[in-house]
């Protein structure tokens, strides 16, 4: 089906309605294979059983991220095209992304704790995830903000290109400006220092999260339609009455 | 071309007599940085050894201040008087329109911060090298702090509401001009990092925002207020 046809918010929901059963089923599946992989991960020489909060965490920054990136393909589809269905799939994923953040930070900080001594440091990657979940806190108070969902959705829509551009250098000079942190170990050149019994349940986890965040984008985006006809229809009817 | 050209020079013209001449929207930057600085030292004591070391950090966060509420005024003023309408139906393309009232805006706002920048150093106990360091850095950045915040006025000009809103969009884009700001500052006063690298990506940062800020003010304006 080509895109523009989901421009109907019928035909989209009907497809929504279609797949998000088997969505949601694929979800469940990935979670409970995931999650029994990561109880049977053995603990950390150093760590201890606290190295499994890093199959919460790690998953929660890579979606932080993604759900910006879903975003900033959705503002294109805003200002370039105007297609209807971006403006919702722009509103639905801020949401979920915020929670995603959040959830990274949390289970960041509680990690943190044990490990470092202290529930949070000004280190780079914490600082930057940080930021960006301050920008998510902009995006979604601006979409608060206006009325008319459709100019919302092309501000937002600027605003959010922006932020895609601002968040590769927020992230170098949070770097520059200090690091505590762990290099980077999952990708890198010369193969992963992850050892394997910890790493198959990583990536399990990390496809887990990636259908639960389309499951919940998708449904967001079905309510959002839903939640739009209901208040076009409380309009019509206030109108019928005046 | 000279038709654009006369034009611009106009818009340029206007909007620094407006700033200088009507309500004293430099001044009053000037004089809240000014009560920022004489603050903080009630905040952490006047211990002059401290205030020395956090100099550069306190001139920045006064500078980066002042002028995130001196933006309230870029755009919004216009659109309350009518001329915003004017600029947006105007041959000049937009893009050219607000560049030019942000550099006006930056003459009058940005360029009176770094020229007080020196006085308030003597009250933070900062020595000539270093006052001359932060002034410098400011001189570099607030450029910078100018074109991304004509984004953020130009999207809360296409909502009708600032304030707030405005520094919690704008803030966070500032990070990267404020870290290599005080990082070039402190470069220059005790090292050991060169001078020249923090300062030059503070340079670099300043010219991607005169290049990205135009543009993206210009697709806020024209989208938000169709």
């Amino acid at each position: 089906m080509p895109l523009i046809d989901l421009a109907n918010p019928s035909r989209f929901l009907a497809l929504a309605s279609r797949v998000l059963p088997w969505l949601t089923a694929a979800t469940l599946l990935a979670f409970a294979f995931g999650i029994s992989q990561a109880y049977l991960a053995p603990d950390d020489y150093q760590q201890g059983a606290t190295v499994k909060i890093m199959f919460l965490h790690v998953p929660a920054a890579w979606l932080g991220m993604l759900a910006w990136g879903v975003m900033s393909v959705a503002a294109l589809g805003t200002l370039v095209w105007r297609h209807p269905l971006a403006d919702v799939a722009a509103k639905a994923a801020a949401p979920i992304g915020a929670a995603f953040t959040l959830m990274c930070l949390v289970t960041g900080s509680l990690w943190g704790r044990p490990m470092w001594g202290t529930y949070w440091v000004w280190d780079a990657r914490l600082t930057s995830v940080l930021v960006l979940f301050l920008m998510y806190l902009g995006v979604i108070a601006l979409w608060r903000t206006v009325d008319d969902p459709a100019r919302a959705a092309r501000v937002v829509a600027v605003l959010t290109l922006v932020g895609a551009i601002n968040i590769p250098i927020i992230k170098f000079s949070v770097e520059w400006w200090n690091t505590l942190h762990q290099p980077a170990s999952v990708l890198r050149l010369g193969g992963s220092t992850i050892h394997p019994t910890i790493l198959v349940p990583l990536i399990v986890m990390v496809v887990a999260f990636t259908l639960l965040f389309l499951t919940l984008h998708l449904a967001a985006m079905r309510n959002e339609i839903l939640r739009r006809r209901v208040r076009t229809m409380q309009m019509l009817q206030a109108d019928a009455r005046a | 071309m000279t038709g654009t050209l006369t034009a611009v020079t106009a818009l340029f013209i206007r909007d620094a007599r407006i700033a200088i001449r009507i309500g004293g929207g430099a001044m009053i930057g000037v004089l809240f940085f000014l009560t920022v600085v004489t603050l903080v030292p009630f905040a952490i004591g006047p211990d002059l050894a401290l205030l020395r070391r956090i100099g550069p950090a306190i001139l920045w966060l006064g500078a980066l201040l002042a002028n995130l509420l001196a933006l309230d005024r870029l755009i919004t003023m216009d659109q309350e008087d009518g001329s915003l309408d004017l600029i947006l139906m105007a041959r000049v393309p937009l893009e050219l329109a607000v560049a030019t009232k942000a550099v006006a805006h930056w003459l009058t706002t940005g360029l009176p911060l770094v020229l007080a920048a020196p006085l308030l150093g003597l009250l933070l106990n900062l020595d000539p090298q270093a006052t001359g360091a932060v002034a410098l850095t400011l001189l570099a950045g607030t450029p910078a702090l100018t074109f991304i915040g004509l984004i953020g006025a130009a999207l809360t000009v296409a909502l009708r509401r600032g304030g707030l809103l405005l520094a919690v969009l704008v803030l966070p884009l500032t990070i990267p001009v404020l870290i290599f700001g005080v990082a070039a500052s402190n470069a220059a006063i005790v090292g050991p990092v060169p001078f020249a690298a923090p300062f030059g990506v503070l340079c670099a940062l300043s010219l991607m925002s005169l290049v990205v800020g135009p543009f993206a003010a210009a697709v806020a304006l024209r989208q938000g207020l169709e």
